[in-house]
């Protein structure tokens, strides 16, 4: 079992260099202009070379998109709730927010530049309103599918709400939870990279933006992957949380296959 | 009804503890531990509305075991929701041991067909769920009685028949293993009062009769006012101190008979001849029960 993982991992890894390898050859090959696709070696160095001036963006990028995420999951955990919960909540809160999460940010980021100046918090912000609404999702529709039957037993016992949503409601959402933090600390990223790009003079969106006013294309590149690459860094921590703490969602499918 | 209509005296006074102490000293005659009056339920507005039961009346006594049967759709879950206070008569009233349910905490161990054991606990911790909510054991939970409480569920589990299960996960047991987890779930807080909804339904025939032995047991062993619903005219004969079959929807008691048999009963006393002729007397009820609902159907 775990050696056919390992052969999978393995293969997938080689997979994904070969990816690179194929890039910087067709690069090579075709004789591809480093402003246009910069070979991915190119990017690389760039990136290490450049890294004392890039890494207080890293930081603060990476700063920004983790205040918003805890900001958009404390927003999302709470309204989720309440909508899970109470179904004129659900009736009036839902649409609403529909209608906000359809509005692109790029329209929403002057506004909060307009209120709050440019810098920091429009990005904290932008990073809070993409992310928080999977959250909300998830967990009203976890909190949404407790089982009857279930609820009867405890109520006849003299359950309250809260003893309900304590005992069950809650644990029953963490899987919905936790899936929805995988997906929602990605669009955090977006969120604050936008703003960046558009009002602040730090952060990695700023940095892809001087670089490429500037014609540094390998710079851009090289921005792009960190982004990639913190994004993917978090995805995977909060995976690993979320098959440490939910595990039981999936408990099944490994026994079977055992 | 052998009782008549005192029901509304029986309303007076609310005894401090109801569990224990039945003795109504007005009528000088043990209040029923269930008592529903006149009740009529209907679900759903007036254009498309169901009437699940009319005018239904019906006493359980304090240690009775009451077995419900009657036609699929008659009613008899409603009834056992009444009595849980999951859901309010529209009209009339359910008394329990002298007090009208209302919203209140009740000390009720339900068990349906479905086990509903919750995926993230093990059985035992699944077991132990009703002493994290109902007092006094709710208070104790966190404190020294814990390790107690722990005792009790792994007894219980040995007495279903689970022993060496208590730690593994729902997931990992079968479908009669859970059901077995499931009757002691609804019963680890010692309720003086158990509504079972078919909670057999689902199980083979021997694991349903192991089921049922276990259950005399327990009930012989504490004596609690049970309410058993089941499509099972065997069951309701093996377990019931009394049987009563409805009519088809809206419900109503058409036939209430004691159950004669010597306990403990066997399930070989299933197969003799008083017990195989009051299963098919239930069987004839049924049937006339259910052809008048067709008839009724038709005639729409
Ligand atoms: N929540 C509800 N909303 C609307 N109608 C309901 C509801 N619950 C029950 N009913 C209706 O009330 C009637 C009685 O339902 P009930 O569940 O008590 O029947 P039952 O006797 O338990 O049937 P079965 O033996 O099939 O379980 C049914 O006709 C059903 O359609
Ligand atoms: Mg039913």
């Amino acid at each position: 079992m775990r050696k056919i993982i390992n052969r999978q991992r393995r293969r997938s890894f080689g997979l994904i260099a070969l990816f690179f390898v194929g890039w910087e050859v067709a690069c090579l090959v075709s004789g591809m202009s480093d402003l246009i696709l910069p070979r991915p070696s190119q990017v690389f160095t760039t990136m290490f070379q450049r890294m004392p001036i890039l890494w207080p963006h890293i930081l603060q990028t990476l700063m920004t998109t983790m205040i918003g995420f805890a900001l958009g999951v404390a927003l999302g955990v709470v309204l989720g709730a309440v909508i899970g919960v109470s179904r004129t909540a659900y009736e009036t809160a839902y649409p609403l927010l529909i209608g906000f999460s359809s509005i692109p940010k790029v329209a929403v980021v002057p506004i909060f530049v307009l209120w709050f100046g440019s810098g920091t918090v429009p990005a904290v912000l932008t990073a809070l309103s993409i992310c928080f609404f999977p959250i909300v999702v998830n967990i009203a529709t976890g909190l949404a599918t407790t089982e009857p039957e279930l609820e009867d037993v405890l109520k006849a016992l003299g359950a309250s709400k809260l003893d309900i949503l304590w005992n069950v409601g809650l644990p029953r959402t963490m899987p919905f939870f936790f899936a929805s933090l995988k997906v929602a600390v990605t669009y955090a990223f977006v969120g604050t990279v936008l703003s960046e790009t558009v009002a602040s003079n730090r952060g990695i969106g700023n940095v892809m933006m001087t670089a490429s006013s500037n014609f540094n294309v390998p710079m851009v590149f090289a921005g792009l992957f960190i982004l990639a690459g913190m994004g993917i860094a978090l995805y995977v921590v909060f995976s690993l949380i979320e098959s440490r703490v939910t595990g039981w969602a999936n408990r099944k499918n490994d026994f079977a296959a055992a | 009804m052998q009782f008549g209509m005192t029901i509304i005296a029986a309303m007076a006074p609310p005894a401090v503890l109801p569990a224990k102490d039945l003795t109504d000293p007005h009528a000088g005659r043990p209040v029923p531990a269930v008592e529903l009056s006149r009740v009529s339920v209907t679900f759903g507005q007036a254009s498309d509305s169901v009437a699940a039961l009319a005018e239904t009346n019906l006493r359980i006594h304090e240690g009775e075991f009451l077995a419900l049967v009657g036609p699929s759709g008659c009613g008899k879950s409603t009834i056992l929701r009444l009595v849980g206070g999951l859901i309010q008569p529209t009209e009339g009233v359910v008394i329990l041991g002298g007090r009208e349910v209302a919203a209140r905490a009740l000390r009720i161990g339900m068990a349906f067909q479905n086990p509903t054991m919750l995926p993230w606990l093990t059985i035992e911790q699944n077991i132990m769920l009703p002493l994290k909510i109902v007092e006094p054991f709710r208070s104790q939970f966190r404190k020294e009685k814990r390790g107690a409480f722990r005792d009790k569920a792994h007894d219980l589990l040995a007495q279903v028949g689970l022993k060496g299960f208590a730690g593994k996960f729902p997931w990992q047991l079968s479908g009669g293993m859970l059901q077995r987890a499931n009757l002691c779930r609804a019963l680890i807080h010692e309720p003086r009062m158990l509504m079972l909804d078919e909670p057999f339904g689902a199980l083979d025939q021997f694991t349903r009769e192991e089921l049922w032995a276990i259950m005399q047991k327990m009930w012989l062993a504490h004596k609690p006012t049970v309410l058993l619903v089941t499509h099972d005219l065997r069951e309701a004969a093996f377990l019931g101190t009394r049987i009563c079959v409805m009519s088809a929807r809206p419900g109503r008691i058409v036939d209430d008979a004691p159950v004669p048999f010597a306990r403990p009963r066997t399930i070989a006393m299933t197969f003799e001849p008083d017990f195989v002729a009051l299963n098919q007397r239930l069987r004839s009820l049924i049937v006339e029960a259910r052809s008048g609902a067709t008839v009724s159907e038709e005639s729409l």
